[in-house]
């Protein structure tokens, strides 16, 4: 009968309609402002430099290496290395970044940085709204803004950042081991 | 397949239009130079380009690794199966194998994209038929469970870049893997609905039946790939022909068309995602354990001999193809992509010659072009 298909999908509308009023799977729509999805735990947009205490100058873990500015696809990643050193976890004495500088505007979100990052320095932030008016300044972050405390990448990447944290921690425990053995070796 | 103009006395009725970059329906910044008698389209000059963003030459500056996200970008719909393509490519460059489970993973994210891809298309399509909206919100809400679940996999929803030389990036856990069979059993359950509210509808039928025609022959020497070329009753699959990855151990069909008619090419995406769903049933009940990426691969500094390899998988669009050129240093010295979009956007003339303009935007919807993909 022509016009059969037809009743077929309204009557399938209508019960994607009136199922909306009662049945959850079929009412998706979130008023995005005011309403918000949780962030899916590995979701990543922009990249921040991890400083560990509370002093981001003192805690930057990053040591200038440069490795990330190579490997960024498309370039957005500006470093200036230190001319001075100063110690890192373990004690070791390092270079950090005079200059530090992600272009908002080119970064595509990749990940590659974090990937290639031997230091844990950098990782993904899932903070989406970077929305601003001002499209020179406002946009290229420099270390200041990158800087974020450990216990951010903590609280957003829960799962990856503990596995980072114990492999630190053996790193430094057994830094120190040496370190302690050291001393008794020069006394023999 | 160009026809003659008519007479000289006739001219003055022949239009020129410009559809597009801007045209709502062009699926992206394509452009068509149509000549019109009346209604009827004379002849049809496709203008692309305006996406250009030198995705080949880039790779060449770039290391192997970087341009992986990169083919995100191309076709970015579905950045799972670009890349595979391309990982594929580099793995025959540089002779990596890939562990059991990375083929399962990608096999799986892959039939996930198809899913995505094709419910997408259709709903676009539909669109494009003036069905403003209720498809293509059905389509872009099954759509959204997949893209949660490659947020939850790979960190983006489209700009995944998950894939690794000689595995995949992370591993998928046991709960991801229970998400993916829940969204994959509900996935027949839409299909039912998106059939009960489209395949009969006479509207639909009376739209896309006999319109835009494909021959066989044609479709085979133009080299037109995928869907297209399976509505025109050729039973060319990749998955099938080349047997990449581990799609030799699932059992699927191959639809195939009869026509080559707009609506075939549509039932070609509605039964494809069913076969999909199947391979994706297989997959996720024999998905092995072990490890997900090749224990030798280093991520970077990857300097593969010198030589040549091309790779190509089934992408939902065609056969999409990665052809490297290695000269031993850490970037390509010759990056090709061969983009399905492109090469079955070739035949859009023969098939619009003799059509309504109102025809060209439903021919063109069929094809299912993303201008990432045909501008590069």
């Amino acid at each position: 009968m022509l016009g059969e298909g037809i009743v077929k999908g309204l009557a399938e509308t209508a019960r994607n309609f009136v199922g909306s009023f009662i049945d959850k799977d079929r009412l998706v729509t979130v008023q995005y402002p005011e309403e918000r999805l949780p962030v899916a735990e590995a979701a990543r947009n922009f990249p921040f430099l991890i400083y560990d205490g509370v002093d981001q100058e003192e805690g930057l873990r990053c040591v200038a290496c440069q490795i990330c500015e190579k490997e960024c696809p498309p370039r957005c990643i500006h470093i200036e290395k230190s001319k001075d050193k100063k110690p890192d976890f373990i004690g070791k004495q390092q270079f950090y970044p005079a200059v530090f500088d992600i272009d908002v505007s080119v970064c595509m979100s990749c990940q590659i940085c974090v990937e290639v990052c031997p230091f844990d320095a950098i990782r993904m932030d899932n903070n989406f709204e970077l929305s601003t008016d001002d499209r020179f300044a406002g946009l290229l972050w420099s270390k200041e803004k990158l800087a974020m405390p450990n216990e951010h990448y903590l609280a957003i990447h829960p799962t990856e950042a503990a596995e980072v944290e114990a492999r630190r921690a053996e790193e430094k425990a057994e830094a120190e081991a040496k370190k302690a053995s050291q001393p008794a070796a020069v006394a023999k | 397949m160009t026809q003659a103009l008519p007479p000289e006395a006739e001219q003055d009725e022949v239009m020129e239009i410009s559809m597009g970059p801007q045209h709502p329906s062009t699926h992206g910044v394509f452009r068509m130079d149509v000549r019109l008698d009346g209604e009827r389209v004379l002849r049809l000059k496709p203008v692309f380009g305006y996406l250009h963003r030198n995705h080949e030459k880039i790779a060449e500056a770039a290391s192997y690794l970087a341009e992986i996200p990169y083919t995100d970008r191309l076709d970015y719909l579905c950045s799972m199966t670009n890349n595979w393509g391309y990982a594929l490519a580099v793995e025959k460059l540089a002779g990596l194998t890939v562990p059991e489970r990375a083929e399962y993973i990608r096999v799986i994210v892959s039939e996930l994209t198809r899913l995505q891809n094709h419910a997408g298309m259709v709903g676009f399509l539909l669109q494009d038929m003036g069905a403003s909206g209720t498809p293509l919100m059905y389509a872009f809400r099954e759509r959204e469970k997949v893209l949660d679940l490659f947020e939850s996999l790979s960190g983006a929803r489209m700009m995944c870049n998950y894939m690794r030389f000689g595995g995949v990036r992370v591993d998928c856990s046991a709960e991801w893997l229970g998400q993916a069979a829940k969204v994959v059993g509900g996935f027949g359950g839409f299909l039912d609905e998106f059939e009960q509210l489209l395949t009969g509808n006479e509207i639909l039928m009376a739209r896309t039946q006999g319109v835009g025609v494909l021959p066989r022959e044609l479709a085979i020497n133009a080299g037109v790939t995928g869907p297209g070329l399976r509505a025109s009753g050729v039973n060319y699959d990749l998955r099938k022909v080349d047997r990449y990855g581990v799609y030799e151990r699932f059992q699927f069909r191959v639809p195939l068309g009869e026509h080559g008619d707009v609506f075939d090419r549509y039932m070609m995406r509605v039964l494809e995602m069913r076969e999909s769903v199947k391979i994706l049933e297989q997959a996720l009940r024999d998905i092995p354990s072990g490890p997900f990426i090749d224990p030798k691969a280093r991520l970077r500094g990857l300097r593969p001999k010198v030589g040549e390899a091309y790779a190509r998988i089934e992408s939902p669009k065609g056969e999409l193809g990665f052809y490297l050129i290695s000269d031993g240093s850490p970037n390509p010295y010759r990056y090709r992509v061969r983009p399905p979009s492109l090469i079955n956007l070739t035949v859009l003339e023969d098939m619009c010659l003799g059509q309504n303009i109102a025809d060209v935007v439903v021919i063109l919807g069929s094809i299912d072009i993303v201008m990432g993909e045909v501008d590069r």
